[in-house]
């Protein structure tokens, strides 16, 4: 995601989560560009070893609940105060407010209906998921129980494909940009 | 290791010094400024009178004249009508004066007294109205004048009893308070084992030394409870002498019908029952742990993962029963199904506060390296869900009752409106909004700063929840904030934070044999 393609790409495949973990920090360490890692889970500390930036999804859930809570506000206000006022238990409904714990549920429902939904779909759309998009991984073992790494070739080939060996690359192969 | 430092002992004996001074002062003073409180409080009570004596008339005025009503409709209205409303209203005025008001006042607890003359008046709402339409007005005006007077006494006395419950129920609210502080944490520390969590196992020995700091408050709460079984104050209104005897000036139905639970023998029992198996579980769990320490971690951990099965299961009985024994029996005539888990959300959430700020204290001091901003951005996590979990309960409790708006429930939440709104709306949006704005984003979790000042709000919100619990059922209008609430507040702070460190002092901070230990230091997440 989002790296330039500008140099040829080392594909290095692992067995084990950890060994990824720390072949990652290895490799950013002495300075090369680790563009992308292939996993069947998610592992835990990979995006800060890589250096990845941290993802808006959060903040932007949070106004997506916003925008929920807003919506089943106005809902219903609209529904059950303007458009058709209704009797019920005695409630009153002349004003919204007077009447408001009983719009909880609706409230917090479409809070988190909206946070969920919306996030899923920004999720989707951001990362290209759309229904026929083929499939990204360049290896199905990634699915499985295998580990590829993208790093980017600047200068000696031999060099980065020795340190992968050491690092515990079970397969390496080069790609052409 | 974490050493006790003089200092910190000096300030932990000085609140506790302090804070029992100004209890006593506030005790003294409290009963000596009482009579003036009796003549204060004059006006006032005879305007509460008048309000009661006023509803319960309309209230019996609105059947008869509803009857009276019909008739009148078959033959000719306004006479007939005029004529029988107003000798009903008499007789009414009469009844209700003679029985139900003035009964009412000669209790000496005022969550249902007023409760009763919210009810009254909140069913004649709207007989008042057509009442008055009819131009009856100085009818009611005469009930009042004269049912004032007789009762006046009644009341001024009733207002005393409230100024004379103050300091104990502000005792009372610290005490409770402060033992959810250890008692969250000893929950916690058992949960811990029975899940076999890993990450905790750095921050067992903060939760083992919180969880000792539920035996003082227990001690109070214990001793408390048990002088209102001798009549020494007049908090729990179940307590009263005769209340369960027919025929008696205090005989009361509906608790009478209570008495098989509560009733002071089984009341004594189960106050024993839990102060005797929370200690337990807290001793047990910090034996086997220290043991550890010299001996084989993988065996005292299971001896733990035991105690802690066998704790959680007697905790999920006796949190509920024993919210329900020293909180809500205060309120006798109402009663409330998620009461229980409603107070232990409200203790375990500011357990949490508590034990962020013990760990943030210990770290400022260069101690527990392990515990890295991954483990306290977890606890500011739990801190986060539960003060969210705690508003689920309380409104799931209070939107039941709003909407059922059944009198004999709804009395509870309308003397909380009547008399308690500034309290009782700071500490929702303590409770609730405040964590929300202030940690819901994962930045501000992992900050002390933000942590810190969450935890405070967190800390001052559940005294306050507390605070509105109790206060209500023992005190009634007669609530403030003086020397007999802060005294309490400071002498079981100053407890709390020498129990605390002492017992952290007793050990070495660091779990080194419990089984999980390298998976709590390399935690992240």
């Amino acid at each position: 995601m989002g790296h330039t393609k500008h140099n040829p790409i080392v594909r290095a495949l692992f067995n084990d989560d950890d060994i990824v973990l720390s072949a990652v920090k290895d490799l950013r360490a002495n300075g090369f560009h680790v563009s992308e890692v292939y996993s069947p889970f998610p592992i835990h500390g990979l995006d800060e070893a890589m250096g990845l930036k941290r993802t808006r999804l959060s903040t932007a859930a949070f106004f997506y609940g916003l925008t929920g809570l807003f919506f089943a506000s106005w809902l219903t206000y609209y529904t059950m105060i303007m458009d058709w006022p209704q009797n019920i238990g005695g409630k009153p409904n002349s004003m919204w407010f007077l009447n408001m714990p009983s719009f909880v549920p609706v409230m917090f429902e479409l809070t988190v209906f909206f946070a969920a939904h919306l996030m899923c779909w920004s999720y989707f759309a951001v990362n290209g998921l759309y229904p026929g998009a083929k499939a990204q991984n360049p290896d199905p073992r990634t699915t499985d129980d295998h580990f590829l790494m993208e790093v980017e070739l600047e200068g000696d080939e031999d060099a980065l494909n020795k340190k992968l060996k050491d690092l515990g690359a079970l397969e390496i192969s080069k790609i052409e940009a | 290791m974490f050493e006790f430092s003089t200092k910190a002992k000096q300030l932990a004996i000085g609140l506790t010094v302090v804070g029992a001074i100004l209890w006593v002062v506030g005790f003294a003073m409290n009963g000596s400024s009482s009579h003036e409180a009796d003549h204060g409080h004059d006006a006032h009570a005879t305007e509460m009178h008048a309000d009661a004596g006023h509803d319960a008339h309309a209230e019996e005025a609105h059947d008869a004249h509803a009857e009276a009503g019909h008739d009148a409709h078959a033959e000719e209205a306004h006479d007939a009508h005029a004529e029988a409303g107003h000798d009903a209203h008499v007789e009414g005025a009469h009844d209700v004066h003679g029985h139900e008001a003035h009964a009412e006042h000669e209790n000496d607890y005022p969550g249902e007294a007023h409760a009763a003359m919210i009810e009254s008046s909140y069913e004649s709402d709207r007989a008042e109205e057509a009442h008055a339409d009819h131009g009856h007005e100085s009818h009611a005006e005469e009930a009042h004048d004269a049912h004032g007077a007789e009762a006046h006494d009644a009341h001024a006395e009733h207002a005393h009893h409230q100024q004379q419950n103050r300091p104990w129920s502000a005792l009372y609210v610290a005490a409770i308070f402060f033992l959810g502080l250890g008692l969250g944490q000893l929950f916690f520390l058992g949960i811990q084992y029975i899940a076999q969590a890993g990450w905790s196992a750095g921050l067992l020995r903060v939760m083992e030394a919180q969880a000792f700091t539920i035996i003082i408050p227990l001690i109070v709460i214990a001793l408390i409870s048990f002088l209102g079984l001798a009549h020494v104050h007049h908090m729990f209104h179940w307590m009263v002498e005769g209340i369960n005897i027919e025929g008696h000036e205090n005989y009361d139905e509906i608790i009478a019908g209570k008495r098989g639970f509560l009733n002071p023998t089984f009341f004594i029992i189960r106050v024993l029952v839990y102060i005797g198996g929370w200690v337990w579980a807290a001793r047990m769990l910090r034996k086997n742990s220290l043991l550890s320490d010299s001996g084989d971690g993988v065996e005292m951990w299971k001896r733990n993962r035991k105690v802690g099965a066998i704790f959680t299961v007697f905790y999920a009985v006796t949190s509920s029963t024993s919210a329900w024994d020293l909180i809500m029996s205060i309120d006798t005539h109402w009663f409330s199904t998620l009461f229980g888990w409603y107070t232990f959300a409200g203790m375990f959430v500011s357990s949490f506060a508590a034990t962020i700020l013990v760990t943030l204290y210990l770290k400022s001091k260069g101690l527990l390296e392990w515990v890295n901003d991954n483990h306290i951005h977890d606890l500011g996590k739990f801190m986060f869900a539960f003060s969210v979990f705690w508003t689920y309960l309380w409104f799931s409790q209070f939107v039941l009752i709003w909407y059922a708006n059944i009198p004999e429930e709804v009395t509870y939440y309308m003397q909380r409106w009547d008399q308690y709104k500034v309290p009782f709306f700071t500490m929702l949006s303590l409770n609730f909004i405040f964590p929300v704005l202030a940690i819901l984003s994962r930045p501000a979790k992992r900050v002390p700063g933000t942590l810190v000042m969450a935890a405070v709000f967190v800390l001052v919100g559940h005294y306050m929840d507390h605070y509105v619990m109790i206060m209500p059922g023992t005190v009634g209008d007669q609530y403030g904030f003086g020397l007999v609430e802060l005294g309490p507040i400071l002498f079981f702070a100053g407890l709390f934070i020498y129990v605390m460190l002492s017992n952290l002092a007793k050990a070495p901070l660091l779990h080194k044999n419990h089984p999980m230990i390298v998976e709590s230091k390399h935690f992240q997440q």
